[in-house]
């Protein structure tokens, strides 16, 4: 049985099926419980599982994030909330430094099995501290697991993986998508592995890797290079650590041709460690240079109308997509 | 009553009374016309705010975070300030913007990223001017709040007369900024004002949820200075209270926080809808404390105005929002490549080089 799900309501689903399973999921997070969340994921779930696990807490995301990796030592299963991305800084210590490391540290003895959920809100106007992405500084950090969901379908597979996962996630959703379209969600159980990702689209002529927001940006380009006969492969990311290359250099060895798309900005983003792990795994099989589109080097602009011509679009990838084609 | 130094609170300081009514003794010296300047100041911050209400429901302003009855804190707080005072603001505070002097126009124009827009279209901030010596207010909660002791430790080692005022939310205490910074003050004995306007939700989080003590304002005992608690919602116990802080702080005798308790009227921002998490009798409970009317009937029991003064006051007031408006609109958008502008002081190379890829697509 399939129904159409937003975005909101497939994260909502499945946050509710991993708190019906397993006592040991809470939630806790600003504005969570008794308003469901600023972008209702957390909707209802107040309700029906009450304020000892679904927790509203103070403005104070370093101990939003460190009371998860206690609550993890502790071995309940904690999902935390940081509001935007933005935020993470200030709890970043608590993520990076310690929950990535107490199973380092311990010699094995410890886990932290913890998700922070957060999103990014690029593209609706919330200004240059409302609107950064910067999953790849988590690159840096062993120990930690990076989600980039683009579809309300793997959102829901995505979120509940992460929850039973023995190791800390960073799981991060694109803001701009919570309530945009729905889509086809099966209503039977399903998981979606972390650590894989998928070709949502077959090709052969280049192959497009695209992450979060911008997957739907690239099918919709492959879809106008179709109609003009080129063909196109669409790889979403989905896990951006542990990352897929195999399912990326698989595709670059059959289309000889790739373009990386995705909201970092270019410098140090997502796209420069794929290009690098293709440039050292599968250089010969290039017929042209890799092509990045990120987002320019600079902070997201507030203006509604520069914000749109800032972002990566399906302009932009008809575009670059047709002059390596040429 | 007694301005209540923590750690003997009786009760929040007041002057004025529910009904308009004065505590003589503790009236601060004010002259006629500067009072009527900080009532005018309330006045057409309200009706901004309220403007700005509209023009986001109607698609012509992208947000806005509204200040209804919050206006005395921000106005009886900013009054005091000199010229070569700083204010690090949060996101709620044009009436100190008002306070301070900055033109509506300015306001208008940043809200419009018009040509004009003194913040090049780059951020969400309300506002920010060097020339008011106000500095753009950051989204993440408190992150002023250590910044504006820092450039109060540096005025202090520079040997200058400025002072720094901090504004902030009930919700921004619950940070390790808050802590931190007012530690750091305590220890450096710097000259700042910690403002905090406690409006007693934060987004949907009520002010219970945030802190287990009774008031802010206790929680400067902690940190070896002052705390203050006053009526947030009396435009003269906010002003005389921040006159002594700042006149102390520029004395060299170090910081002080205020809590002025108030009440936010309105949502947290346009995005926000408050029936989710509070009941509509307590807003009303709250409007009959509303600040403006307070010092109104404060100001006319005195003699100093009228009801035809009024009309005639929010006639022009409204006149004038709606010509500048106008005249904000019509102005021509930003162009395109400020998108590159103001990141470095000198362009680097790869950003020419992004500029002039980006250009193909404008
Ligand atoms: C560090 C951080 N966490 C969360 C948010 C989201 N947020 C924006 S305003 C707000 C509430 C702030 O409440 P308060 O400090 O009381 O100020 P008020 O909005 O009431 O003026 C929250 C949680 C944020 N901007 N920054
Ligand atoms: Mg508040």
């Amino acid at each position: 049985m399939e129904r159409e799900l937003s975005f909101a309501e497939a994260l909502n689903e499945a946050l509710r099926e991993e708190m019906r399973r397993d006592e040991r999921v809470i939630i806790f997070g600003e504005d969570v419980a008794v308003a469901g969340g600023v972008y209702k994921v957390t909707k209802g779930l107040l309700e029906e599982f009450g304020p000892n696990r679904v927790i509203d807490t103070p403005i104070s995301e370093a101990a939003i994030v460190g009371a998860a990796v206690g609550a993890a030592l502790m071995g309940l299963r904690p999902v935390a909330e940081i509001m935007y991305m933005d935020f993470l800084t200030i709890a970043t210590d608590q993520l990076v430094t310690h929950a990535a490391k107490l199973r380092f540290m311990s010699g094995g003895q410890l886990k932290v099995p913890l998700v922070v959920r957060t999103q990014y809100s690029l593209g609706r106007v919330h200004g240059s501290q409302h609107s950064q992405f910067y999953p790849a500084w988590f690159l840096q950090s062993p120990g930690l697991k990076v989600v980039l969901p683009a579809t309300p379908r793997d959102a829901k597979g995505l979120l509940k993986s992460a929850i039973r996962d023995d190791d800390p996630v960073l799981f991060v959703e694109c803001g701009l998508l919570y309530h945009r379209y729905k889509e086809n969600v099966p209503e039977e159980e399903y998981l979606i592995p972390l650590g894989k990702a998928d070709v949502k689209r077959r090709g052969n002529d280049v192959t497009v890797v695209a992450v979060s927001r911008v997957v739907r940006e690239a099918l919709e380009a492959a879809q106008r290079l179709d109609e003009r006969g080129i063909s196109v492969e669409v790889i979403d990311l989905m896990t951006a650590q542990p990352m897929d290359s195999e399912t990326i250099i698989n595709s670059v060895k059959k289309t000889n041709r790739l373009v990386i798309a995705e909201d970092s900005v270019k410098t140090g983003g997502l796209s420069a460690e794929i290009a690098a792990r293709v440039a050292e795994e599968a250089l010969e099989y290039l017929d042209s240079p890799i092509v990045r589109l990120n987002s320019p080097d600079m902070p997201v602009p507030f203006s509604a109308k520069l914000e749109q011509e800032y972002m990566v679009n399906a302009d932009k990838i008809v575009d670059a997509v047709s002059k390596l084609v040429g | 009553m007694q301005m209540s130094i923590v750690g003997c609170v009786m009760g929040a300081f007041q002057i004025i009374s529910l009904d308009g009514s004065a505590d003589e003794e503790h009236l601060p010296e004010l002259s006629t016309s500067q009072m009527l300047k900080m009532y005018r100041d309330m006045v057409l911050a309200r009706r901004l705010d309220s403007w700005l209400m509209r023009l986001q429901r109607m698609g012509r302003v992208a947000i806005h975070a509204p200040s209804e009855g919050q206006e005395a804190a921000m106005v009886g707080s900013a009054h005091t300030l000199e010229s070569e005072d700083w204010v690090f603001p949060s996101y709620r505070e044009i009436p100190v913007y008002i306070a301070r002097g900055v033109p509506i126009s300015e306001i208008l124009n940043r809200q419009f990223c018009n040509e004009e827009d003194p913040l090049h279209g780059h951020d969400m901030a309300v506002y920010g001017s060097r020339r008011h010596k106000i500095v753009p207010a950051p989204v993440p909660v408190g992150m002023q709040i250590p910044t504006a002791v820092g450039f109060a430790m540096a005025a202090k080692y520079r040997g200058e007369k400025a002072v720094a005022i901090t504004y902030f939310g009930d919700g921004a205490t619950s940070k390790g900024d808050f802590h931190e910074a007012l530690n750091f003050a305590g220890v450096f004995k710097a000259p700042v004002v910690f403002f905090c306007q406690n409006n007693q939700y934060a987004i949907s989080c009520p002010f219970s949820r945030q802190t287990a003590t009774k008031t802010i304002a206790e929680k400067a005992v902690a940190y070896g200075f002052e705390g203050v608690w006053v009526d947030g919602n009396d435009v003269l116990a906010c002003y005389s209270a921040t006159k002594r802080a700042i006149e102390k702080a520029r004395r060299g005798e170090g910081p002080t926080l205020i809590e002025a308790f108030t009440y936010r009227l309105g949502p947290h921002t346009t995005a926000d809808d408050p029936s989710r998490y509070r009941e509509h009798a307590e807003v009303e409970k709250w409007r009959e404390r509303d600040p403006i009317a307070r010092f109104k009937r404060f100001l006319i029991r005195r003699g100093l105005w009228s009801e035809e003064d009024d009309a005639k006051l929010h006639e022009e007031i409204e006149e004038d929002i709606k010509l500048e408006i106008e005249k904000a609109e019509r102005k021509r958008p930003l162009k395109p490549d400020v998108i590159f502008a103001d990141v470095y002081e000198s362009e680097p190379w790869h950003l020419a080089e992004e500029r002039d890829e980006f250009s193909r697509f404008i």
